[in-house]
């Protein structure tokens, strides 16, 4: 499963779909919105995706974790539009036969996702709102910043 | 011939969603960047990967009629 959706992340699913009865363990990420960003309070989170290039770059993840290690399953789910704050934005299951693997494969897939699929936040304040990741294009607001310590 | 450019995110705000682009048979990607840039100054001043046809390429990468072509701001998905 590589899915781009505006609806709410069903986890349950997500993990439905990596089961298998030779796993002996499941890794699940989920990446969460949070009210605070280096310092500034963060109203709402938005999210905007290239679409089926997003859901082909997961997939691609997805085929280079399988040359990486032996899974038995792999899902990612991105949310995009309006997130609420502690609300699933990413997803990612993996199914592997031992948890070492497992626990590999799934930080190797949301690290990547977030270097390569071509997904945007904008983060939502009282007195304004920037697109993170950006450079200095964005009128009236910051400048690039590292951003993401996940 | 004539391509699709798609823009994302802030270069969205600025830009436009999608527009479309005349250039010269046989021109590369960074020929059609350049032409971008020269009507939309914002684009040099941004670091861009390209997609092209839902695929990353560089600049010396062909490009074909109709093809479509991502201007590809940094990308700041997950959480």
């Amino acid at each position: 499963m590589y899915l781009v959706t505006p609806d709410p992340i069903d986890l349950a699913a997500v993990m439905a779909d990596v089961a298998h009865p030779g796993a002996g363990g499941l890794a699940l990420f989920v990446g969460t919105t949070r009210n605070e960003n280096e310092g500034r309070q963060v109203e709402q989170l938005e999210y905007e995706a290239y679409d089926d290039m997003a859901t082909s770059e997961m997939a691609a993840i997805g085929a280079e974790i399988r040359r990486r290690w032996p899974v038995l399953g792999v899902a990612m789910v991105h949310r995009v539009g309006v997130v609420p704050i502690e609300e699933a934005s990413v997803a990612i299951a993996i199914a592997a036969p031992h948890r070492e693997e497992a626990f590999a494969a799934c930080r190797y897939g949301i690290d990547t996702l977030k270097a390569q699929v071509p997904i945007w936040k904008k983060e939502h304040y009282a007195d304004g709102s920037r697109w993170i990741g950006a450079c200095h294009a964005q009128h009236g607001h910051d400048a690039q910043r590292d951003e993401d310590r996940g | 011939m004539t391509i699709r450019v798609l823009f994302f995110a802030y270069l969205r705000e600025r830009c436009g969603a999608e527009r479309r682009l005349e250039v010269p048979d046989g021109a590369s990607v960074g020929a059609a960047l350049r032409l971008l840039r020269e009507t939309d100054p914002v684009l040099a001043e941004v670091s861009l990967r390209v997609a092209l046809n839902r695929v990353y390429v560089d600049n010396t990468d062909p490009l074909h009629d109709n093809d479509e072509l991502a201007l590809i701001p940094p990308v700041s998905g997950g959480s």
